[in-house]
């Protein structure tokens, strides 16, 4: 099966093309459709989202946020019922809770927490997939790429630095 | 037949993991009749070139303690490497980082500054700092150079095999010097504990809600812990859920809540992520200004979920530090 972050134009490829990267987590019984209706109801928005359809915000591991942040997504966006209206009656105040720590521990590690954003949004709210997904590629392209699959080969250099000084001195005697 | 030779070494570390060896008391004596040790620094007396002269792979197993910080702690993790045929991360550090692991909060200058030149209880007017390269009666001396990152041992060099802790535990030290003399030594990889939550074998099991609800989190100087009730029922940050059991539930007999230093088990690969949203899951509001409110009683997440896994957690480091000093290299 093909890797879907593959779909995404590369950035190291196309350096001056750069578009943002945002992986969406919708629940599947208000966000998934949201987006379904405004699919069928042929309403544009940008294709910076690549959306994977959860059951429910609830199950929107903090893992998988920062995963995707890792394997080079520039933004993440969630989306799961509104207050009162979970499917499982719980699972988006878990993802709200969640949301508001992760947050913090997202900016203390560097991160601009406006690339991770939560939104209610109901099945009939098709209109708001295009809105929030458009503001959010906005903000995530004023913010610029993330890319840090490229910043932990940068840290990850000193060790190759390292690695060469170690084979030069060792080949140094021979030599003499 | 020739006894098989051990290691021990020590990178960046506090000694306590060393301390857990010699913690073995009188069983220490049955694994040095069993071992020829042919280096371990904290003890006896080896030089790197004894190391050096050793053929390849003739070290039957290195247990390392220690992240990888420095250049010469890259270069003898190196050389351990290739002279040995089992390498064992041993401790905390070694297999995750660490509390060394924390320093990838910062960037090197901005700790070389504090401690050097800002730190309150320090005297130093010239702002004097380790020098990598020095003259004196005409020889060169020099210091290794501090790396930008921390790092675990195996994101350095192939590890076979880990013992977590901080420090590891007598027992399962025992249990791992026993395996490997005995040849009996699970796949490559694997970590050399239980793969189950520390709350299985936690004694206050039997007092963990099924329901948890948080309204407030104390720190464990807020409060006189009740010394039978589970950590988390009393609203204190306790890491027992997304850590791997194996220590015997010390911290938690000595009424203090776990602090995680046996990293995840197999099933996780973040282990701070995973308690940050099992914990904030289960705070009692639904109003975002309350919530805020109680989880302001963890007012460093980095530190608490991630104390002894930064270095290996998924995001590794502050994500916005340099890769590389610029103009000022090295120390």
């Amino acid at each position: 099966m093909q890797n879907p972050m593959n779909a995404f134009p590369s950035p190291a490829s196309t350096p001056r093309a750069w578009q943002p990267r945002i992986v969406a987590f919708f629940c599947n019984w208000c966000t998934y459709t949201a987006a379904d209706l405004a699919g069928v109801s042929r309403l544009k928005y940008a294709s910076n989202v690549r959306v994977i359809r959860l059951m429910c915000s609830g199950r929107v591991d903090p893992q998988f946020i920062v995963e995707a942040l890792v394997k080079g997504a520039d933004g993440v966006l969630i989306g799961g019922c509104h207050p009162g209206d979970c499917h499982y009656v719980e699972g988006n105040y878990k993802m709200l809770r969640r949301f508001r720590l992760l947050g913090r521990l997202l900016k203390d590690m560097g991160l601009e927490p406006e690339r991770v954003r939560l939104e209610w949004i109901s099945a009939a709210e098709g209109e708001k997939v295009k809105r929030v997904v458009n503001d959010l590629t906005e903000q995530v392209r004023k913010l610029g790429p993330l890319n840090l699959p490229q910043k932990a080969a940068d840290w990850d250099k000193e060790l190759a630095e390292l690695q060469a000084q170690v084979e030069a001195a060792e080949a140094e005697p021979a030599r003499a | 037949m020739a006894k098989p030779k051990v290691a021990f070494y020590w990178c960046a570390s506090c000694g306590g993991c060393e301390e857990t060896v010699v913690d073995l008391a009188e069983d220490i004596l049955g694994v040095v009749e069993q071992v020829d040790i042919v280096l371990w620094p904290v003890a006896m007396d080896f030089k790197y070139k004894d190391l050096e002269a050793l053929a390849d792979q003739s070290i039957t197993a290195t247990l390392l303690n220690g992240a990888i910080r420095s250049t010469e702690q890259e270069e003898m993790a190196r050389l351990l490497r290739r002279k040995s045929q089992v390498l064992i991360a041993y401790g905390s550090c070694a297999v995750s980082g660490g509390i060394p692991g924390l320093a990838n909060q910062f960037a090197l200058e901005q700790i070389l500054s504090f401690n050097y030149e800002q730190a309150p209880t320090l005297v130093n007017e010239s702002k004097t700092r380790p020098q990598l390269k020095f003259k004196d009666n005409g020889r060169e001396v020099s210091l290794p150079a501090l790396h930008q990152v921390v790092r675990s041992l195996d994101q350095v060099v192939d590890v076979d095999y880990y013992v977590p802790g901080c420090p590891p535990t007598p027992k399962i030290t025992h249990a791992a010097l026993g395996a490997l003399l005995a040849g009996n030594l699970p796949p490559k990889g694997s970590v050399l504990a239980p793969d189950v939550a520390l709350c299985d074998e936690c004694p206050r099991k039997q007092s963990r809600p099924a329901d948890l609800s948080f309204s407030q989190f104390k720190r464990p100087h807020q409060l006189l812990a009740d010394p039978e009730l589970c950590f988390l029922a009393q609203g204190v940050v306790c890491l027992g859920p997304a850590t791997r059991s194996g220590c015997g539930s010390q911290c938690a007999s000595g009424n203090m809540p776990c602090t995680g230093c046996f990293g995840p088990t197999s099933r996780v690969r973040d282990q701070g992520l995973k308690l940050l949203s099992a914990l904030s899951a289960d705070v009692a509001s639904k109003e975002e200004s309350e919530i805020d409110r109680v989880l302001d009683g963890i007012p460093d997440p980095v530190g608490t979920f991630h104390r002894y896994g930064l270095a290996k957690s998924l995001l590794r480091r502050k994500v916005n530090l340099p890769a590389a000093n610029g103009a000022k290299a090295g120390l």
